[in-house]
């Protein structure tokens, strides 16, 4: 059976450092499978997260010869492994250990985004109506399993460490899912100009590029709740406009 | 003096997959302080995976549906060994609880007129699963999820609960872990609510993550509750088996839905070849049939395909043992066929099934649209578990309760597609308001310092040896032991033989040794994880042994048919005094008279 090296990150912030570990590869592996067995051979107390093994729950997030990847989706056979495979944490995330990251930030992003509000039922038994047409465009936003992979390649967050102005491409397709739900009322384009930092973005389309939902993250998110926020606050006539008129009130679209 | 964090809370929720974060909504909506443990991140859990549809009789699609008829495919799918007052409850609330959801912002498929669209799947008369093409379990979490987080609910996240605390036979809290620094905490609560899981990590092809270890059922049998039903687990008919480290990842029976069909080496289409009396009168006569069904065709009987997984699970093993399988040991999957009757058939697939597209594409190589697929069975769910009072879910021990998977009695000898979604909710939902309403009127007192250190001392006990194997090997072996002897196809002689093994096992996981530090370990997880393993082994094990003849998902090749002498009870087990299982049987209470006529009627 062929043989391929990984090159992994051991240990814990300042002090980590590469360790290689060879183990068999067979038909079909993924790089999860690699470490898996790495971990049942050799290193048992190798840190690593993971979960449904099948790209569904966004837990093996990790840097693989560089790239933000799942580890569960990415096949070896896909892989030179000639060389070694080098798998790393996300880098964008305080290192906890091996490739562990805290990724607890994010949590704490969204918990301030205001929650779904929905306008009052349509029908008397207290249920909606909506067309499949447009739950479609929502829908697609509501595929992320929150992997944190596009926040990882995001430059603002990765290398500009803006984690305080700035709440990453993952919250804004969860803003997106909520401001273009048909049924949500609540206006947050006051807060994706302001805390969220939404204006840092300038579409570079890396996040859209590692979604491995495929979620065309900066065309239909990102760029739509610009145009909101431009809108809503350079737009002279709709300024204008706004004083007289609340933009989305309670009990319709 | 153990050192340890103590966190007090009026209801403490071990789990946060669907049952878990239902049951801490409902508990801190009636006003009580609300902790949720959970073993990974939030949103994360099991309940992420589920891909069909969760199952309510909306009558949205078919409006002869209704709870009657949800209610009798459920006790005729749990062959009626079910706790028919959960059942009852079930069939009647879980449309409530689906719109419940849309409220909170749960985006379903829809119909034409703008409601919420509901598709076929196996053993449901009408179609019934509500759904997002096939990650339906992902809107029902990523829903609670963002729901609960502005509910005032404490969670703690990659935290692993090792003991219930007791006071005078009454649960008072939790003794666990957590996992990055492996810091002790002591978790003290009026109630607390099991929403763990199943078990499948005992079995080495499952469709289940490491998570499932059957820690909520062994903490309750060690705290004295009793567990039901544990011979019954469901092997989903269709996992994936090739490639091999792909092995067991589950395949929706969705694709059945939409109108995949079953063909073996031959391309015959088996079954055909065998449908149980049961469903005769339910079930196409031929393929033209089950076509006009899953297009909505009221007036046709659905396809033999999405017959109970428990049945379509063992004709799929018959026709791999009688040489008739795929190449790889399985049989085909076919979903690509249905180009022959719709025009644009691959855009269609990718639509309605748009994750097993992706998953097929990128990890086995295959386009479900243009060939078929190879799937074989995979352990996927325990339909045994916490024996709970059905109004209640509060187990046999005081303060402690369980829903969901961990949970035993909707399901009976074999749980329906969809009922597990449905299940969650609706009894997520009760085990919260009545842990609460429990709480609220049973303080906590502070947790004996004894019970802290004996749980701690276990804890640190695989650090302590100096020599001794490798937890991975044992945890493997133990696997490979399970699926061998416990697996589809059972015997009396298997059973005695893994039993016999799992003492073995036993002895050699109390020795069991891990490397390294305390933090973000691993190995020492998966060497705490294995007594919960073993526990729960050994008790499918023996109730298997107890069960000697064939229903639902149970089937012993030495007792083959149905026997009425089994009709009428569970199989309990519990720790007895001295420390060993003990096992008996406990009659099914009568059936209510009015259920009885719905049953009746429905089967007409």
């Amino acid at each position: 059976m062929p043989r391929a090296t990984f090159r992994i990150t051991r240990g814990r912030g300042e002090s980590a450092s590469f360790k290689d570990y060879a183990t068999d590869v067979s038909e079909g592996m993924v790089v999860l499978d690699a470490v898996h067995q790495v971990q049942a051979e050799s290193a048992p107390d190798l840190a690593c997260r993971w979960n449904c093994k099948a790209g569904k729950c966004g837990s093996c997030s990790a840097e693989i010869n560089g790239k933000p990847r799942l580890m569960c989706m990415t096949r070896l056979s896909d892989l030179d492994l000639s060389m070694p495979v080098i798998i790393e944490p996300l880098r964008a995330f305080p290192h906890v250990k091996d490739l562990v990251t805290d990724v607890s930030w994010n949590f704490r992003v969204k918990k301030r985004i205001k929650p779904f509000k929905p306008r009052r039922p349509d029908a008397p038994d207290g249920t909606w109506r909506m067309q499949q047409s447009d739950v479609d465009r929502v829908q697609e936003f509501r595929k992320c399993i929150e992997c944190f992979l596009c926040q990882d390649v995001c430059h603002v967050l990765r290398d500009h460490h803006k984690h305080e102005e700035f709440a990453g491409p993952r919250h804004f397709v969860y803003a997106a899912a909520l401001e273009m739900h048909p049924l949500d009322t609540e206006n947050r384009a006051g807060d994706l100009r302001g805390k969220d930092g939404i204006g840092y973005c300038n579409i570079t389309k890396c996040c859209t590029k590692v979604c491995p939902e495929h979620i065309t993250i900066t065309d239909n998110a990102i760029i739509p709740l610009k145009e909101r926020v431009v809108d809503e606050f350079y737009d002279p006539l709709t300024r204008l406009f706004r004083i007289f008129k609340p933009r989305k009130p309670d009990g319709g679209a | 003096m153990t050192d340890y964090q103590t966190h007090e809370h009026d209801v403490l929720i071990i789990g946060a997959g669907g049952a878990g974060l239902r049951a801490a909504i409902e508990a801190s909506a009636a006003g009580v302080t609300v902790g949720v443990v959970c073993k990974s991140l939030l949103g994360k859990a099991h309940t992420v995976m589920a891909e069909g549809g969760v199952a309510a009789a909306l009558a949205n699609v078919d409006d002869r549906d209704g709870w009657k008829v949800h209610f009798a495919d459920t006790m005729r799918g749990g062959q009626y060994l079910n706790n028919w007052v959960m059942a009852e409850l079930h069939a009647k609330e879980a449309p409530e609880r689906v719109r419940e959801l849309e409220a909170w912002g749960a985006l379903f498929d829809r119909t034409k007129d703008g409601r919420i669209l509901q598709r076929n799947f196996g053993g449901h008369k009408y179609p019934r699963l509500a759904h997002v093409g096939d990650r339906t379990g992902l809107e029902m979490i990523r829903t609670l999820q963002d729901h609960g987080i502005h509910r005032g609910i404490e969670f703690y996240m990659e935290h692993t609960v090792t003991r219930l605390l007791l006071d005078g036979g009454r649960v008072i809290g939790a003794f666990g872990y957590d996992r990055e620094r492996g810091r002790f905490r002591v978790f003290r609560a009026g109630a607390v609510v099991l929403a763990t899981g199943g078990i499948g990590r005992a079995f080495k092809i499952t469709s289940n993550s490491w998570e499932y270890t059957g820690d909520g059922h062994s903490l309750a049998y060690h705290a004295g509750a009793e567990l039901m039903d544990m011979e019954f687990v469901q092997f989903h008919p269709t996992g994936m088996v090739w490639p091999p480290s792909v092995r067991g990842i589950l395949v929706t029976e969705g694709v059945r839905g939409e109108g995949g069909r079953l063909v073996n080496n031959r391309g015959e289409r088996f079954m055909f070849n065998d449908v149980p009396d049961l469903y005769k009168n339910q079930t196409a006569k031929d393929a033209e049939e089950g076509w006009r069904y899953v297009t909505g065709d009221k007036n046709a009987n659905r396809p033999p395909e999405l017959l109970t997984r428990d049945h379509v699970a063992r004709c799929i093993v018959r026709e791999i043992k009688a040489g008739r399988g795929s190449p790889h040991g399985g049989v085909f999957l076919d979903i690509a066929w249905i180009k022959e009757k719709i025009p644009n058939a691959p855009e269609h697939i990718r639509k309605k099934l748009p994750s097993m597209y992706h998953q097929f594409k990128e990890l086995a190589g295959v386009d479900i649209t243009a060939e078929p697929m190879e799937v074989g069975p995979t352990t996927h769910y325990v339909m045994g578990g916490v024996r709970v009072d059905g109004v209640t879910q509060m187990s046999t021990v005081p303060g402690l309760f369980a829903a969901g998977e961990v949970a035993a009695g909707l399901h009976g000898a074999n749980r329906l597609g969809g009922n597990s979604l449905s299940d969650l909710l609706v009894f997520g939902k009760r085990a919260g308001e009545h842990a609460a309403a429990w709480a609220k009127q049973r303080p906590a007192p502070a947790p004996d310092e004894g019970q802290v250190r004996d749980a701690a001392a276990a804890a640190l006990a695989p650090f302590d040896r100096a020599s001794g194997e490798n937890p991975y090997t044992i945890q493997h072996d133990l696997q490979d032991m399970m699926q061998d002897r416990v697996g589809i196809v059972r015997t009396e002689a298997d059973m005695a033989a893994a039993l016999d093994a799992l003492a073995a096992l036993g002895r050699r996981s109390r020795s069991a040794r891990v490397e390294g530090n305390r933090e973000y370990n691993p190995g020492w997880h998966t060497a705490l994880d294995l007594e919960n393993l073993l526990t729960v082994s050994e008790a499918v094990a023996r109730s298997a042994l107890d069960r000697r003849e064939s229903r639902g998902a149970h089937f012993r090749e030495d007792h083959p048919a149905r026997s009425d002498e089994y009709a009428k009870h569970n199989t309990i087990v519990a720790k007895a005094p001295d420390g060993s299982m003990r096992l008996r049987r406990e009659a099914i209470a009568p059936i209510r008279d009015d259920l009885k006529a719905v049953i009746a009627e429905n089967n007409a």
